[in-house]
C-alpha cells in the first residue's frame, strides 16, 4: 500500500501539490486523471522519490521514500517518467538488462538473461533487441523503457503517461500487459493517464486531481459520471455505457 | 565502417578486433622506442652499447610509456565526462577543466615553489574540479537547448580562465614555462618526470570498475535514481576522476586538446555507450592515437620535432568538425 500524508510541493509561488492525503490500495491498477497542471505527474514523481517533498510523508509498504536507501526502494518500486531524453547510445537489450541493476548491482546473476528475454518478448522487442535506442521510433523507444521497468520486477510500478507515442494497438497492449501483471503477479500499478477511457476501461481505482488537490476518487463507476467529470475538467462530457463499461465522449 | 562496426559489436569479433588494436599499439610502441635523433638500434642494444641502453631507459622508454598512459587516460577522461555531463562534445579542454588545472598549477608554483610535485599536482586537480563545477553551474543556470552550445560555453569559460592565467604568468615572468606546460609535448619526458601518469592508469581502472554506474548516470537522474543509483555521488566520482587525469597529464606532458573528444565519439559511433564495452576500446585507441601522432610529429620535420599538441590539435579539430557536421545532418 502507498500512503501519502499531507504531501506538499511548491515551485516558486505555485503550490503544485497542495496538502494531498491519499491511500493507494495494494494490487491492481490505480489511474490518476485530471486536467493539465493538476499536479498528477509531480505527485507520481514524489512517490518515486524523484522529486523531494516540501512537507508531509510518503510511505510504500511502510518504507518512507525520503529516508529509505535507494537500492532497497529500487527493488520494491519502479518508475517511468515521460521525459527520457537519452543521450547514451545503448542497445535495447542493454537498456532492458539495466532493469536488473537493483538486483545484481552490476554482477549479472544466472536468471537475469531469462528476465531480459521475457521482458523483451512481452513488449514485442525481441527482433529489435540489437538495435541502438537512437535508431528506434518514439513508440518503440517507449516500449523499450517499459520493458526495462518490467525487468526491474518490482511490486510497485509507477508510470507517467505511458501511452504517449503509442499507436492504438500498442496502447491497448500496454494496458493489457499491466492488467495481466497485476492479476498474475499481484503488482500494484499507478498510472497517470490523459485518456479517461483507458482509465475507465482498465482501472480498479481512479484518483482525480485538480489544482494540486485530490478532487475525488473511487471505482470507475463512481468517477466516470457526467457530473463528476464536468467538475474535474470544466467541460461537458457525455458518458455512455457500452457492454457494461463506461465511455466518455468529449470530442465536441 | 558498417561491417567493421558489426564485427566489433559481436562478442567474439569484438574481442579479436580489440586484441588487434592492442597488438598494433604494441608494435607502434616498439617503433617509438627506436625513432629519434639519437640512434638506437636493436643490434647496438644487443651488443655492448652502453650509451644506447642509457638513452633507451632514460628517455625513449619513459616517453613511450608516457604516451601510452597519457593517451589512454585522457581518452577515458573525455568518455567519463561525456557520460556524466550527458553531452557528446565535452572533454576537459572544452569544459574549462584543463585551463583551471593550468591556473592552479601556476598559482601553486608562484605561491609555494618548494612544494613537491605531488602536492602541486593535487592543487592543480582541485582547481580543475572547481573549474568543472563552475562550468556545470553555468550550464544549470543557462539551460541550453542545443547540445552544441554546451562545449562553446566551456570553451569561453576556458578562455576567461586562460586569460587570467596568462596575465599572472606575464606579471611574474613565467610566460615561457606556462607555454611549456600548456602545449602538449613529450620530447621533455625523462625517467623521473613522468611517473605521475601512472595515476591516470589507476583512474582508467576505476572507470572500468564503475562502468555500469557511469552508464546509468548517462541515462539521466530520473532513470538512475529509479534503479537505485546514488546519482549525485556517481557524478562526483566521475568529475573527480576527470580532474585528476586532467591535472596529472597537464603537469607531466602538457595539454592535448580534442583527444578526449575524438576517440570516445568514434568508439560510441561503432559500439554505443555501454561503458563496460567501450572503456577498453577507448583506452586502447586513445593510446594508439597519441602514439601515432607523436611518431608522426617526430618524423615530419626530422631531425626536429613538432609538439604533439599541435599534431593532435590539427587532426582532432578536423575530426571534431566532421562529427559536428555529421550530427547536424543526422538531426536535420
Amino acid at each position: 500500500m502507498i500512503e501519502i500524508r499531507n504531501a506538499r510541493k511548491r515551485y516558486g509561488d505555485a503550490l503544485v501539490v497542495d496538502d494531498v492525503t491519499l491511500r493507494i490500495p495494494a494490487r491492481g491498477i490505480t489511474s490518476i486523471i485530471g486536467p493539465n497542471g493538476a499536479g498528477k505527474s509531480t505527485l507520481l514523481s514524489m512517490i518515486a522519490r524523484l522529486v523531494g517533498l516540501d512537507g508531509g510523508r510518503i510511505t510504500v509498504d511502510g518504507l518512507d521514500v525520503a529516508t529509505t536507501a535507494g537500492p532497497v526502494l529500487a527493488r520494491r518500486l519502479a518508475v517511468l517518467r515521460q521525459d527520457n531524453h537519452m543521450t547514451a547510445r545503448l542497445t535495447v537489450r542493454d537498456l532492458v538488462a539495466f532493469g536488473r541493476y537493483p538486483h545484481s548491482r552490476g554482477r549479472p546473476v544466472p536468471g537475469d538473461a531469462d528476465h531480459v528475454d521475457r521482458a523483451l518478448a512481452y513488449l514485442n522487442l525481441t527482433e529489435l533487441s540489437g538495435r541502438f535506442l537512437d535508431e528506434l521510433s518514439g513508440g518503440q523507444r517507449q516500449r523499450a523503457f517499459v520493458a526495462m521497468v518490467l525487468c526491474q520486477d518490482t511490486d510497485y510500478v509507477l508510470l507517467d503517461e505511458p501511452l504517449n507515442n503509442l499507436d492504438m494497438r500498442h496502447a491497448a497492449a500496454m494496458m493489457r500487459l499491466w492488467r495481466d501483471a497485476c492479476r498474475d503477479f499481484g503488482k500494484t500499478v499507478v498510472i497517470v493517464l490523459h485518456d479517461i477511457n483507458f482509465a475507465s476501461w482498465h482501472s480498479d481505482h481512479i484518483v482525480a486531481m485538480r489544482d494540486g488537490r485530490i478532487h475525488s476518487q473511487g471505482t470507475p463507476e463512481e468517477i466516470i459520471r457526467e457530473p463528476v467529470l464536468q467538475a474535474i475538467y470544466d467541460m461537458a462530457i457525455s458518458v455512455q455505457e457500452i457492454g457494461g463499461r463506461r465511455v466518455g465522449l468529449f470530442y465536441e | 565502417m558498417t561491417t567493421l562496426a558489426h564485427l566489433a559489436r559481436s562478442a567474439r569479433g569484438g574481442s579479436w578486433l580489440l586484441a588487434g588494436a592492442g597488438l598494433l599499439t604494441l608494435v607502434l610502441a616498439g617503433v617509438s622506442l627506436f625513432v629519434g635523433v639519437g640512434e638506437v638500434s636493436l643490434g647496438a642494444l644487443l651488443g655492448s652499447g652502453e650509451r644506447e641502453t642509457r638513452l633507451l631507459l632514460a628517455s625513449r622508454l619513459p616517453r613511450t610509456l608516457a604516451l601510452l598512459l597519457a593517451g589512454s587516460s585522457l581518452a577515458i577522461a573525455g568518455l567519463v565526462m561525456q557520460m556524466v555531463v550527458r553531452n557528446r562534445f565535452v572533454e576537459p579542454s572544452t569544459a574549462g577543466t584543463t585551463e583551471a588545472a593550468s591556473l592552479g598549477f601556476l598559482l601553486v608554483t608562484l605561491l609555494a615553489p618548494g612544494w613537491p610535485i605531488m602536492a602541486k599536482m593535487a592543487v592543480s586537480a582541485l582547481c580543475a574540479l572547481a573549474g568543472t563545477l563552475l562550468f556545470l553551474r553555468i550550464l544549470r543556470a543557462v539551460p541550453l537547448r542545443d547540445a552544441m552550445l554546451v562545449p562553446l560555453v566551456g570553451i569561453m569559460l576556458g578562455g576567461v580562465i586562460g586569460a587570467v592565467t596568462t596575465f599572472l604568468a606575464y606579471r611574474f615572468n613565467l610566460l615561457p614555462s606556462l607555454l611549456a606546460w600548456t602545449t602538449g609535448d613529450f620530447s621533455g619526458v625523462l625517467r623521473g618526470r613522468y611517473e605521475l601518469l601512472w595515476l591516470g592508469l589507476g583512474a582508467t581502472v576505476l572507470a572500468f570498475l564503475a562502468a555500469d554506474r557511469f552508464t546509468l548516470a548517462a541515462m539521466g537522474e530520473n532513470v538512475a535514481t529509479s534503479l537505485g543509483l546514488p546519482y549525485e555521488s556517481v557524478v562526483a566520482l566521475g568529475l573527480g576522476l576527470v580532474s585528476v587525469i586532467a591535472a596529472v597529464t597537464l603537469v607531466s606532458v602538457g595539454s592535448i586538446p580534442f583527444l578526449g573528444l575524438v576517440v570516445p565519439n568514434l568508439v560510441s559511433l561503432m559500439l554505443g555507450d555501454n561503458m563496460r564495452v567501450s572503456v577498453p576500446w577507448v583506452a586502447v585507441l586513445g593510446a594508439l592515437f597519441v602514439l601515432a601522432c607523436d611518431i608522426l610529429g617526430r618524423l615530419v620535420r626530422y631531425p626536429y620535432e613538432i609538439p604533439i599538441g599541435v599534431v593532435v590539435g590539427v587532426i582532432g579539430s578536423a575530426v571534431f568538425l566532421w562529427l559536428i557536421l555529421r550530427d547536424r545532418r543526422a538531426h536535420g
